[in-house]
């Protein structure tokens, strides 16, 4: 018997585009696909991660490709068509796909190096499936040393501690500014997807109300629905300036959309409560003459990038040390998952010895449940000692590396020896 | 006894200023703590110092120049515990910390003789008046200390240079809520000072007012600081503006306070 394979399907933000993971989200929640594929016979163990930026799905199985087929046209094949999915989605075997998932829940794989959330949305995931049965001995196991692995990179490394990356920085610099961001308002003019990232970053931070403003209506309706907000028609940018806190222009606009002649009067009317004003785009939006005014900060995308240059080299650094602690326990799961394959015939090869052992003193001795208790345990004992002393060799044959003969062949030596596939071995010699 | 303890506490405030610097650089919460329980012990030594002044000299010691620098010390370390168990503003202490040394200092290095008090300033009116202009005083300097820091900070945020202050300042709207909070604080306590002191001049001599040179100035300050106030309350003012005239509004307070003694001199000076 093989052990089962562990293959992870997915896409993420970085090899498909935002329309087509869109359509693949599981924005139904997890109940609905877990029992779409509850009945499917090639995967024994599965659970599936769907956030903003990624879906992944995690299986064991016999077969990979034919449960890959089998587990993409369940979940999919009604949203996008099979070239696009093929086009898009990546696949990680075995060593892998452990390490993908390590690297996923340590935040190494996010859009945003070193945020917190996804830690959160793994366990979520897990919690689903593992309600309802469908995770088993391995993936259990795989999930909770994810787990795990993030909190070692977390507090051996200072990965998230820093800035790093633009819509982080922005983060911290509107800390510098409002203080704390709880109760703060973020107007988003254009619906670019970094904008779309800052605003993420900064509802993750407490910042309750996202106003969206944007040239075509709908698609700011669409974005604003995404943050429970509002979606508002681009003319009435000024109105709204003297409700929001913060500012973050990304529109595609050749000219600037807001000059210091129009802020000026509106610092008034806020009673100069302090504006944060963030221009990712290129060229950009906003004036810069506006850093003039008092009480308004703006940034551009370049100043940003500044900021973010401060933490880089530490940053880097920190990567790394985050990459070596994955690889480590990468290889750690790997040692496990070879062990789980010789286990089986561990087990196997104890419990047919010690039937035969049993079985040729209770001949010798009658049975063994009729005896004295002190007499029954010497010979429980001598019966135990007898089996390991007759496995100890072939048990050490499978266990120890071997550089010329694979695991997977000695196990196959051990099992033929032994004949423990053979269906009568329950007989064993006579 | 009291100039024991005065010592003792000149002693200790400097080690928690060396303490709190010392954090201010490396950021070890450790070494923030040290300073803090340093500067708590400074401020208990410095109460009984005032409080063995007192028994020593048989009145309310706020009356020679170092008395009066000496409260005007111990009121500004009173004033930033009080904030400090409401708010907390990083790095904050380090600053009260420098000004309260230095002007411990000052009062050191002037004459700590006791002189029997001037028949006229016997009165009840003496340490009402004075302690409570002195803890307006230290409010006021507070939010002069926030002013600076305010600037300091708001200058490396919009010139988008980040440099030594950064990182270990608090955020603007920490510091402009500490100049909120001080001035609406300081101000009433300005004007209490202010008209006891009104009081106490017709009783000691005959009149409202004089217009003697600390008079005036203390007028002008209590405009200066009217003009804050009223700002910030009505318009809005608040950051740059409000910081700029709350430090200009405190130069104002120790040209009152040293700057009339020594330049111009009126009758109402300290007690000599």
């Amino acid at each position: 018997m093989r052990r089962d394979t562990i293959v992870l399907l997915g896409v993420n933000h970085k090899t498909t585009p935002l329309a087509v993971r869109e359509k693949l989200a599981l924005s139904s929640g997890y109940e609905e696909p877990l029992r779409a594929l509850q009945d499917l016979k090639e995967v024994r163990e599965y659970y599936l991660l769907s956030t903003c930026n990624r879906v992944e799905i995690l299986f064991t199985c016999q077969n990979v490709e034919l449960a890959k087929a089998r587990v993409l046209e369940r979940l999919f094949t009604s949203a996008v068509s099979a070239e696009d999915l093929n086009q898009h989605i990546y696949q990680h075997v075995n060593d892998d796909a452990v390490g993908h998932l390590f690297q996923v829940a340590a935040s190494l794989d996010s859009m945003i190096v070193g945020e917190t959330q996804i830690l959160g949305q793994l366990k979520e995931a897990y919690r689903h499936a593992a309600k309802k049965r469908c995770t088993g001995f391995i993936l259990n196991k795989l999930l909770h040393k994810s787990f795990s692995v993030a909190k070692r990179v977390r507090s051996e490394t200072r990965i998230g501690a820093s800035a790093v990356s633009i819509s982080y920085a922005a983060v911290e610099l509107a800390r510098k500014i409002f203080g704390g961001l709880d109760g703060k308002k973020v107007l988003l003019v254009g619906a670019g997807e970094m904008a779309e990232l800052a605003a993420e970053h900064l509802v993750g931070q407490g910042v309750t109300e996202v106003v969206v403003a944007n040239r075509t209506l709908q698609r700011a309706v669409d974005l604003a629905r995404c943050y429970n907000g509002r979606a508002v028609a681009l003319e009435e940018l000024l109105d709204q300036l003297q409700q929001v806190d913060i500012l973050i222009s990304s529109t595609g606009s050749p000219d600037l959309i807001l000059r210091k002649e129009d802020v000026r009067p509106v610092m008034r009317e806020r009673r100069n409560r302090p504006l944060f004003f963030i221009d990712i785009a290129v060229p950009r939006d906003l004036d810069p003459a506006i850093n003039d005014l008092d009480n308004i900060y703006l940034y551009d995308i370049d100043d940003l990038h500044n900021v973010v240059e401060m933490n880089r080299s530490e940053r880097d650094k920190e990567a790394i040390k985050a990459k070596r602690i994955i690889a480590e326990e990468q290889l750690k799961f790997g040692k496990w998952l070879a062990n789980m394959e010789s286990t089986p015939t561990i087990i196997q090869l104890r419990a047919g010895v010690e039937k035969l052992v049993r079985a040729e003193v209770e001949k010798t001795m009658g049975r063994l449940n009729n005896m004295e208790e002190m007499d029954r345990q010497g010979l429980e004992k001598m019966i135990a000692a007898i089996t390991g002393k007759m496995v100890y060799h072939p048990l050490s044959y499978l266990k120890t590396e071997h550089h010329c003969i694979s695991l997977h062949d000695r196990i196959k030596t051990v099992r033929d020896l032994y004949q423990l596939d053979s269906s009568d071995n329950d007989q064993g010699p006579a | 006894m009291s100039f024991l303890l005065f010592q003792g506490s000149v002693t200790v405030y400097l080690l928690a200023t060396a303490a709190y610097l010392v954090f201010f650089f490396n950021k070890k919460q450790e070494i923030r703590r040290i300073g803090y329980f340093l500067f708590l012990t400074a401020v208990c030594l410095h109460s009984l110092t005032i409080v063995a002044r007192y028994f020593e000299a048989g009145y309310t010691p706020i009356t020679s120049h170092h008395e009066t620098v000496s409260f005007f010390a111990w009121s500004l370390s009173c004033c930033y515990l009080t904030f400090r168990w409401r708010y907390t503003v990083k790095n904050l202490g380090v600053f009260v910390c420098l000004l309260v040394l230095a002007l411990m200092l000052v009062a050191a290095f002037s004459s700590r003789e006791i002189v029997p008090l001037a028949p006229a300033l016997q009165s009840w009116w003496l340490p009402i008046h004075a302690s409570v202009t002195l803890i307006a005083y230290g409010f006021l300097a507070l939010a002069c200390i926030g002013g600076c820091m305010y600037l300091l900070q708001e200058r490396e945020i919009k010139t988008k240079r980040f440099g030594l202050f950064y990182s270990r300042l608090p955020s603007l709207e920490t510091l402009d809520t500490l100049n909120h909070h001080c001035l609406s604080i300081g101000f009433p306590l300005l004007t209490l000072g202010l008209i006891t002191g009104s009081i106490w001049a017709k009783q000691a001599w005959g009149a409202y007012w004089h217009w003697d040179p600390k008079e005036t100035w203390s007028l002008v300050t209590w405009f200066l600081y009217a003009a804050v106030v009223h700002q910030r309350f009505t318009v809005g003012w608040r950051g740059r503006r409000a910081a700029l005239l709350s430090i200009i509004a405190f130069l104002s307070v120790l040209f009152t306070l040293w700057g009339v003694s020594f330049l111009l001199k009126g009758i109402h000076t300290y007690a000599s």
